[in-house]
């Protein structure tokens, strides 16, 4: 009973964060019912995340844009113009895969930094920078791709990072032995890291949940990472695009929860005046945030090109606005100063979720276009009542 | 002593109110008007007679500008209790519009003109003339000429307002209330922003109007200026009327308004501090004279100033003297003024070019809008309080977040900031405890000069005493406090040594012992 009231208690403190978690469920269940289970075949499972990765990795850097109540709307055509530039390094200066990816990341730092720049320092409004940007991109992806049309890129290497999987070292009774091995140390991990942190905080004599509630909680948690490893041995393993995807969130995560950097961000956002005149360096924070964009939108121009295995001359058309959307759905604030990465990939997986499994259902696209804009409408009524509650409160 | 005085003044305005019936054009009868947790004004009673120049005095917070609001529609019929009578009738305004249709214009401190429209769209702007469903431009154009005529200003109606200066635009903002039929018009502060010359400029204007009948309210802080033109001096204190004063009758003097003004029993309400002795100058700025490009004026002149270690030194002053600009020039100037002058923090001589390098020399700053500029509201108690020191609670880079949690909840204890939990989201506290976590914010840094601007505005009783005890603590504990305020008392029971600002500029320097409310004030509303 206790229990209970402790679960209860927590769910409701957490509702918007849970609500996420809650709401992809749903969604994952009326699929798979939808589509008499195909929906989470070991194929499919596989086939969504990989379909997931780029926008998801675009969502990242959009949800810091968005929490210092920025935009970018030219990351869309920055990824399609990327990729280009990347099949051009390697079928005409033959470059190998690393050295194109490198170049590539590069070329969009500086892009990153150049938008910063101008937004920060110049304080032209990001949403007339980015535009002007998308217009830019948009040519030069035009002006890169006018000779050749669809480059096919034939580096196997490079095509990997979209379409490949983590080696496979050994076969246990038809799963893959080094995912399950990936999911075990995933989940020894997990725990390791949350009983670290239980007692440090017992050590500052701190609130802790109470052992059988964490108890719950980890187990919880593990069954999920544990299930979807599970799923995913089934077939051909973890993908590279699904480690890419897990180190940047891993990465965006720490550095916005657990360093200055992050802290300055969410300051920025919730009231940038009140930020400066506490020694935070609004110029310094708004042009790093749209640099790391930057590299996060040639991250995701290789992804997406490398799971086509070619640049073509339309590549990068509106990915700029799933991302705002996953960004969005995932619980970013449009006022700016809240937002987490772990909704936003949340976010972009249930909309990737819905192109997916309504392509399964065979729904057309028409009205897939409808559902996906009311979902989006949806989740932000969804975000802004649950916390005009939790002021009332 | 003083209710004999009030009873005398008050006799002279009833007997004279028997006497003769007079002709008034506005009375406000009984106007009581109450926000969450105080009476901003309370049974006020305030009338204006036909044709004359009332103006309307009082400290910060008196009631003035809730008064104006109430009369032109801001605050509508109902909020308030109490009557409004126009002409002999009385007025139930339910908005602005309301009350101009009534031939009432005000015309704020900050001008509402339109920088990037001209000036004859401006002067017609919410009333365009019309001839069918379109705008007669033509004609707005020559009626625009006719009232800029009888303004007395020379600018030209085709050219855009953001070409001319504050004295011009004021004119302008007359003339576009003239434009309105006004019948009567109500000056917030005209010559706050203005030159002596564009002053002399508009009151002579004032007195123009005046014969031509329309009659007047002036809320001013410019003591000269008000017994220069005034027909009847009107004071408010703590949201009640006063006295009535006819400065026709004979002539008032500046102390006998002061006297009016800050006048009121004096309870104890400060802490008593520890007598210690005061340590080096920790802040000096000398000759500081600042330039604000953006208002295109100079703000600050010539000032110099310092504060010792163990000494608490205030800045008095009314709204708009430059005290506040004052800070943020000296605190890494994140306004981008051009500054000259020198700035010695611990005899070194500083030139901070972003708060950041402030802070990191130990100088805080507790900004007077908490709200605004001062916390990030959605966030909580805790990310609040570190934010301006996150490297205290860093290791390797990394945020210790159990760290964090035990140092505000230090504070929390320490300063007595009243909240269940650190986790609390700062935008869901009382006015005492965001200005208490304000406060904890800008310790954390660890400063040894803390400037505190406005630190008790809008806040109780009972917090702002607690926050004075946390002042003592601070300054027995060797810190340098620099207060600003605009509450007279405040200054008097909290400072050691008492700097008085006026239009930017250092006009008296008093030992506290030496100071009375009358002087300061008078320092203050020279100019």
């Amino acid at each position: 009973m206790n229990l209970f009231a402790e679960a209860k208690s927590l769910v409701k403190k957490n509702i918007r964060d849970y609500g996420m978690y809650i709401a992809l469920g749903v969604i994952i269940i009326i699929f798979t019912l939808g589509t008499d289970g195909n929906f989470i075949s070991s194929r499919n499972i596989s086939n969504w995340i990989n379909q997931t990765g780029y926008i998801a990795v675009l969502a990242v850097g959009m949800t810091l844009i968005l929490i210092i109540r920025h935009i970018d709307i030219s990351v869309g055509y920055l990824c399609g113009f990327i990729g280009a530039f990347s099949a051009i390094l390697m079928t005409q200066a033959h470059f190998p895969a690393w050295l194109t990816i490198l170049a590539s990341l590069a070329l969009g730092l500086c892009i990153g930094m150049f938008e910063g720049f101008l937004v920060a320092q110049v304080g032209v409004p990001s949403f007339v920078v980015t535009l002007a940007g998308m217009l830019v991109f948009r040519g030069l992806l035009m002006l890169v791709t006018q000779g050749t049309g669809t480059i096919i890129v034939p580096d196997d290497a490079y095509n990997a990072i979209g379409n490949g999987f983590i080696p496979e070292i050994t076969k246990i009774g038809g799963y893959n032995f080094l995912t399950l091995l990936v999911g075990v140390l995933a989940i020894i991990g997990l725990v390791f890291s949350q009983v670290k942190n239980r007692n440090n905080q017992i050590r500052y004599h701190f609130e802790v949940l109470s052992m059988p509630m964490f108890i719950i909680k980890l187990a919880f948690i593990s069954a999920i990472i544990g299930y979807v490893v599970y799923i995913l041995a089934g077939f051909k393993g973890i993908s590279w695009t699904l480690v890419i995807v897990a180190a940047v969130v891993a990465i965006y995560n720490f550095a916005l929860n657990k360093t200055p950097f992050g802290r300055h961000v969410y300051g920025v956002g919730g009231n940038a005046q009140a930020a400066q005149l506490s020694g935070v360096n609004v110029k310094k924070i708004t042009f790093m945030v749209f640099s790391s964009m930057g590299v996060l939108a040639a991250l995701a121009g290789i992804l997406f090109t490398a799971r086509s295995k070619s640049a073509t001359t339309t590549a990068g058309t509106a990915f700029e606005m799933d991302a705002i959307a996953a960004a969005y759905v995932g619980g970013v604030s449009a006022d700016g100063g809240i937002g987490k990465v772990t909704g936003t990939i949340v976010g972009a997986f249930v909309m990737s979720s819905l192109t997916n499994g309504m392509n399964l259902m065979g729904v057309d696209i028409s009205f897939q276009y409808i559902i996906k804009g009311a979902i989006l409408v949806l989740a932000v009524v969804f975000d802004i009542t649950t916390r005009k509650n939790k002021k009332a409160a | 002593m003083k209710k004999t005085e009030h009873l005398i003044c008050f006799l002279k305005v009833f007997k004279r109110g028997t006497m003769d019936m007079e002709d008034y054009i506005l009375e406000m009868n009984d106007i009581t008007k109450e926000f969450p947790g105080v009476k901003a004004l309370d049974t006020v009673n305030f009338k204006v007679k036909r044709g004359e120049i009332h103006c309307l005095v009082g400290e910060n917070g008196a009631g003035k500008s809730t008064l104006m609001k109430v009369l032109s529609g801001v605050y509508p019929h109902g909020t308030y209790s109490g009557s409004i009578v126009l002409n002999g009738v009385e007025q139930h305004f339910s908005n602005i519009a309301d009350s101009e249709k009534a031939g009432i214009a005000i015309i704020y401190q900050e001008l509402a003109l339109i920088p990037e429209l001209t000036v004859y769209e401006n002067i017609y702007f919410g009333h365009e003339i019309m001839s069918g469903k379109t705008i007669n431009w033509n004609q707005t154009i020559i009626n625009a000429q006719k009232v800029l005529k009888q303004v007395g200003s020379s600018a030209n109606p085709v050219a855009k307002v953001k070409e001319y200066g504050v004295g011009t635009q004021q004119l302008i903002e007359i003339a576009k209330a003239l434009s309105k039929n006004v019948k009567l018009l109500i000056l917030d502060e005209p010559t706050a922003a203005l030159t002596e010359a564009d002053s002399e400029n508009l009151l002579n204007l004032l007195r123009e109007l005046k014969k031509q009948g329309v009659s007047c309210i002036m809320i001013s802080h410019k003591l000269k200026e008000i017994i220069s033109i005034a027909d009847t001096i009107t004071t408010l204190r703590d949201g009640k009327t006063i006295c009535s004063m006819d400065a026709k009758e004979r002539r008032i003097s500046e102390s006998e308004i002061i006297k009016y003004m800050v006048g009121r029993e004096i309870d104890n309400v400060y802490p008593p501090r520890e007598k210690h002795e005061y340590g080096d100058v920790s802040f000096e700025v000398k000759d500081w004279t600042v330039f604000d490009p953006a208002a295109g004026r100079e703000i600050l002149h010539n000032v110099s100033l310092n504060v010792r270690k163990g000494e608490i030194v205030g800045i008095a002053g009314l709204m708009g003297a430059g005290r506040t600009e004052f800070a943020l020039s000296v605190f890494g100037n994140p306004q981008n003024y051009k500054i000259e002058g020198r700035l010695l923090v611990n005899g070194k001589e500083k030139n901070y070019r972003h708060p950041e390098k402030a802070i990191r020399d130990g100088l805080a700053y507790v900004t007077e809008d908490r709200k605004g500029n001062g916390l990030v509201l959605i966030k909580d108690i805790k990310e609040n309080i570190t934010m301006a020191n996150l490297k205290a609670i860093c290791s390797n880079g990394i945020i210790n977040q159990n760290e964090e949690v035990r140092v505000a909840n230090g504070y929390l204890k320490s300063i007595n900031i009243k909240a269940p939990s650190v986790d609390q989201i700062v935008g869901n506290l009382s006015g005492g405890n965001q200005q208490k976590v304000s406060i904890a914010k800008s310790l954390f840094i660890g400063p040894h000069t803390l400037i505190l601007d406005e630190p008790t505005r809008g806040i109780d009783v009972g917090a702002k005493y607690e926050i004075y005890t946390i002042m003592n603590q601070l300054v027995e504990a060797g810190m340098s406090i620099i207060m600003i305020s605009s509450e007279l008392l405040e200054i008097l029971g909290m400072s050691d040594r008492v700097y008085v600002m006026s239009e930017g500029k250092i006009t008296g320097e008093i030992k506290t012992e030496d100071a009375t409310e009358e002087i300061i004030m008078g320092m203050a509303t020279v100019g």
